[in-house]
């Protein structure tokens, strides 16, 4: 990038400048630790500087926005032209009381819905399940049918705001909620626009809420992207993720290193069904986390992009659309207090402009009371007027890829793509990525990462403020979400009233197409779509898939 | 009759766990009970199942217990995971894998740690497959440590033992050379879906000839694919073949009275050692031996003449 | 031979952040006890036969679902029923301040939340195991 005579004196300036005047102020001055390494544990020098990134080539390695290999950002104006979708995540109790925040956070201003949902519901099991006793409502929405699905929407323009949906093992069923409530209030499948993370590896990897196992899940996939890019083409059916592999424990490295390794594999299953790789990747998306260092976050995220392009290219796809990743961004839940919740906030903003200046497509902001329940009204929308400073006041937003050319963002970025190659060789070695999980490889290197970062703040080698240092000893005084303590029953009754009113006959006779067409190898959405219309409930439905693919069990590791 | 000997005997879960501590720790309440349920032993056909980690021990195990639980038969299961060395803590990871065996009252798992003892074994294990076995399982079950090259201890304790290699795990034929191979009243060849197993098959045949030429019986090798229950009926069968096998020759009294040597060897060494370094007048003697010894004032083996000079007055 | 600290580390029903709980049962074993881990989903019913199975001194609950208040209690009042409160039960997750005396009151020895050093729990343990 740089005149090699040139590049040759800086670096003897800079050895100079290494020797006269650092370390004389090192001999004085000592620093604050002996060595600087990063969440990855890579060691971060004091100072980069033109050599550093010399072996790169402007045109080739970083080139130009929109372009390969889409290093600087997917699109040429990026948040010149639209900001990020300010898309908070959010979902509890019955329906009914999430229709009304999200109603809330619209009104404030958020431009994508993202639902959380409830554990029985993310485990395919209806609200009056033995298993979902005390679990109602109490982490996201409880969703058991499409009459739930048509009161969370009530009133809400589905053809004008997209919506992502955090489902991972029932996601085809639940897509067929949404759909399903689309075309009753007669929206077109052409027009509706969103998200189902249906990202099973990494279930099996971190999140640990699956349901089937790999085979016939990956199946269920790849008859969603099918479904997807030839009837709901606005849809994107995958939210390739990283942030819970990062919530398990894992540095960022290895979310980089595995979520797009994950998304690789996707690529090659949905081949090797014989799909055109240029007619579904377009609706692939990614999911990532913003973690605390802030720089090696930025660095994440476009080390990430360009991997990703010329992994595709490789793989053989030829359109630009094909190769540029999309993605989210949540910031960290991990890395909230309990203590002092306030100052969660000064994390969210820092969190959130890592993001920004990484160039997400949609992000969501934690709130602060997090760490102790779900968030309240006021903490949701502080965080939601986060985001909205970040666009509106801190002139990060005119300009593309303001970080670009930076000597340390830029060796930082490669240098983590070569952290990323390292780690696919060893997953290679072990045979792919399915026997890698199955041997518990990503399971082992995500525990022993999460111990050794409990040990490094046990220890105070990393500062955990409020927690490990500057602590105080206030208690926690903050107003705490308080839901609805009939919904449940509310729910329960619904439930009810739906199985003995609808047309029963209908709806056996919908299980029992299912239920064929899972023993054979046809697409399964239509299916799933027609018991959906049938008022099948999601436990229902998702109880004839486990009779017929059965249920994974996981090789404990740890 | 010890009131904890007498609940045991009955088949109570609590005081089996309970005796079962007891015994770890070398209780002397554990010591009159052993003494009380011991002429009730012997019925049980004891299981020992060894192999590399990563081998499927556990998988097979639960498969076994099912198939034995179909016939009605009750089933004790000993799990072993060692001990760090440094902190003298254990993470006992074994009942998690078997999970399917839950709230089945036919069935008691019992995790334990090395504990110290090399071997792969623990030196609680006579007591813990003694009080199982009185306790009326019908098959105890003992999982061992796998690490490879010295898991032969378990040879001592079981009337039947497994050595399970799996294809593909690289040293897995390698670690069983050397004492290892000989143990095996069965080879299991596990996740024989992968695609080595005939070559491993193969390995494992040829170590067979070596060791068996001179035995008389010939030790079979099965294949399996425990995760999706094949092979299991036949190793079943294999087992009770060897069972009936060591009951008509003088293999199972042999076998017996190997295992009741054992025990009695390590009841002795384990109150030797108890007298001698937790009893505190000697104990403060050996910190002023070790001390000695570091400095080169001393040697070891006139330090234990000292120590076993004293106790032999 | 003295007598090791043992503990269950156990995940009640559908939740499946088990981060913590791996990290506390390393720490635990760092520690010098003996740890058994149950792993994810486990009903009242299974947490209270392995704890007999395995007589244990210490069950450890870990839940970050927000199901604490059903969940734990079930298995606190299944210990009692059986007569087994010689057992140190102890809970984390995500559990807010104001429901620590509720689980308290219902059987829960002490309750470790988010930032929790591990030393904390580990001092806990070692001085108020019951046996």
């Amino acid at each position: 990038m740089f005149k090699e005579k040139y590049i040759d004196e800086i670096k003897k300036k800079k050895k100079d400048w290494e020797k006269n005047i650092y370390a004389k102020y090192l001999k004085n001055h000592p620093e604050r630790k002996k060595e600087f390494t990063n969440l990855s544990n890579t060691k971060i020098k004091p100072l980069y500087s033109p050599d550093d990134i010399s072996h790169l080539d402007y045109l080739k390695d970083i080139g130009f926005p929109a372009e390969f290999p889409f290093l600087r950002g997917v699109h040429a104006t990026m948040y010149r032209g639209r900001f990020w979708t300010f898309r908070m995540f959010s979902g509890f109790g019955s329906a009914e009381e999430t229709n009304k925040r999200y109603k809330y956070l619209l009104d404030h201003g958020e431009t994508g819905l993202s639902v959380a949902f409830d554990y029985p519901t993310l485990y395919g099991h209806d609200t009056d399940h033995p298993l979902s006793r005390g679990e109602f409502g109490k982490c996201g929405v409880a969703i058991s049918s499409l009459k739930d699905m048509e009161i969370l929407f009530k009133d809400i323009p589905i053809d004008k705001v997209t919506t992502s949906m955090t489902i991972n093992g029932p996601a085809a069923v639940v897509w067929g909620f949404y759909i399903a409530n689309a075309e009753n209030r007669g929206i077109s499948k052409d027009v509706i626009g969103g998200t189902i993370q249906n990202d099973i590896l990494k279930e099996y990897i971190a999140q640990k809420s699956w349901i089937f196992p790999p085979e016939p899940s990956m199946r269920l996939i790849v008859d969603t992207f099918e479904y997807g890019f030839k009837h709901v083409p606005k849809w994107n059916t995958i939210s390739i993720s990283g942030y819970h592999i990062r919530e398990a424990g894992s540095t960022a490295v290895q979310e980089l290193a595995f979520t797009v390794g994950d998304g690789v594999e996707y690529v090659k299953w949905a081949m090797k069904r014989g799909l055109d790789i240029d007619k579904f990747t377009p609706r692939l998306s990614f999911f990532f986390n913003a973690h605390n260092d802030f720089f090696e976050e930025i660095a994440k995220y476009r080390a990430a992009r360009r991997i990703w392009a010329k992994e595709l290219k490789k793989l053989g796809a030829k359109k630009s659309r094909s190769m540029f990743m999309r993605f989210h961004t949540q910031t960290a839940g991990c890395s909230l207090t309990a203590q002092q919740p306030e100052i969660n906030i000064a994390r969210v903003t820092l969190q959130g402009l890592a993001a920004v200046l990484g160039g997400t497509q949609s992000l969501h902001t934690n709130s602060m009371d997090e760490a102790l329940a779900l968030p309240s009204e006021k903490a949701a929308r502080i965080a939601l007027r986060t985001q909205q400073i970040i666009a509106e006041e801190s002139g990060v937003t005119d300009t593309v890829d303001p970080l670009g050319g930076s000597y340390y963002i830029e060796w930082l970025t490669d240098k983590m793509e070569e952290e990323t190659y390292k780690y696919w060789d060893r997953v290679e070695k072990l045979g792919g990525v399915l026997p890698a999980i199955e041997k518990g490889f990503y399971q082992r290197e995500i525990a022993n990462a999460a111990y050794k970062y409990q040990k490094d703040i046990d220890e105070k080698k990393r500062i955990f403020v409020g927690v490990n240092e500057y602590k105080m000893d206030e208690p926690i005084e903050i107003p705490i979400l308080e839901m609805d303590e009939k919904g449940e029953e509310r729910q329960i009754n619904r439930l009810k009233k739906l199985r003995k009113n609808r047309n029963n006959q209908k709806y056996e006779r919908t299980l029992k197409a299912l239920r064929k067409a899972a023993e054979g190898d046809e697409n399964l959405m239509p299916y799933i779509l027609d018991c959906v219309h049938a008022y099948a409930t999601l436990g229902e439905t998702c109880q004839v898939l486990r009779d017929v693919f059965g249920e994974y069990e996981e090789p404990a590791i740890y | 009759m010890n009131d904890i000997a007498k609940k045991v005997l009955d088949g109570d879960p609590r005081s089996i766990a309970r005796l079962i501590t007891l015994a770890e720790s070398n209780d002397l309440v554990a010591t009159s009970a052993m003494k009380n349920i011991h002429p009730h032993t012997g019925k049980a056909h004891v299981i020992g199942i060894t192999g590399v980690m990563g081998s499927g021990k556990s998988t097979l195990i639960c498969e076994l217990t099912r198939l034995y639980r179909k016939q009605g038969k009750t089933v004790g299961i000993i799990a072993i995971d060692p001990t760090s060395p440094f902190s003298g803590g254990a993470l006992l990871g074994d009942r998690v894998r078997m999970m399917d065996l839950a709230m089945d009252d036919g069935v008691f798992i019992r995790s334990m740690g090395t504990r110290g003892m090399l071997g792969g074994l623990t030196s609680a294990v006579y007591d813990v497959v003694e009080i199982l076995d009185a306790s009326g399982k019908d098959v105890v079950i003992v999982e061992t440590v796998g690490v490879g090259q010295a898991e032969v201890d378990i040879v001592k304790i079981a009337d039947t033992t497994l050595v399970i290699v799996v294809p593909g795990l690289g040293d897995s034929i390698q670690t069983l050379k050397a004492g290892v191979m000989e143990i095996a009243d069965i080879y299991v060849v596990n996740k024989a879906d992968r695609p080595e197993v005939n070559q491993t098959v193969a390995e494992v045949e040829s170590l067979v000839d070596i060791t068996c030429s001179e035995k008389e019986r010939k030790i079979p090798i099965l294949s399996t694919v425990a995760k999706q229950s094949k092979g299991v009926v036949e190793l079943l069968k294999e087992i009770d073949n060897h069972k009936k096998y060591i009951k008509n020759t003088k293999e199972f009294e042999k076998q017996r009275r190997f295992r009741y040597e054992a025990e009695l060897v390590e009841i002795i060494r384990k109150r030797l050692m108890n007298f001698i370094f937790d009893e505190s007048k000697f104990k403060i003697k050996i910190e002023n031996l070790l001390d000695q010894i570091s400095k080169k004032e001393m040697d070891p083996y006139t330090a234990a003449d000292e120590i076993l000079g004293k106790i032999l007055k | 031979m003295e007598r090791k600290i043992r503990v269950l580390i156990s995940k009640p029903g559908l939740d499946g952040h088990d981060r913590g709980a791996k990290v506390v049962a390393r720490a635990l074993r760092d520690a010098g006890m003996e740890v058994i881990y149950t792993g994810l989903h486990q009903t009242a019913e299974m947490i209270v036969e392995a704890a007999i199975q395995e007589d244990v001194d210490v069950v450890g609950l870990s839940l970050l679902s927000g199901a604490h208040m059903t969940l734990f209690v079930d298995v606190t009042k299944l210990l009692k029923d059986k007569g087994m409160d010689d057992i140190l039960v102890i809970g984390g997750g995500i559990i807010p301040e104001r429901d620590v005396p509720k689980l308290k009151k219902a059987g829960i020895n002490g309750v470790f939340g988010p930032g929790t050093p591990c030393e904390d729990i580990v001092e806990f343990i070692k001085k108020n195991v019951k046996r």
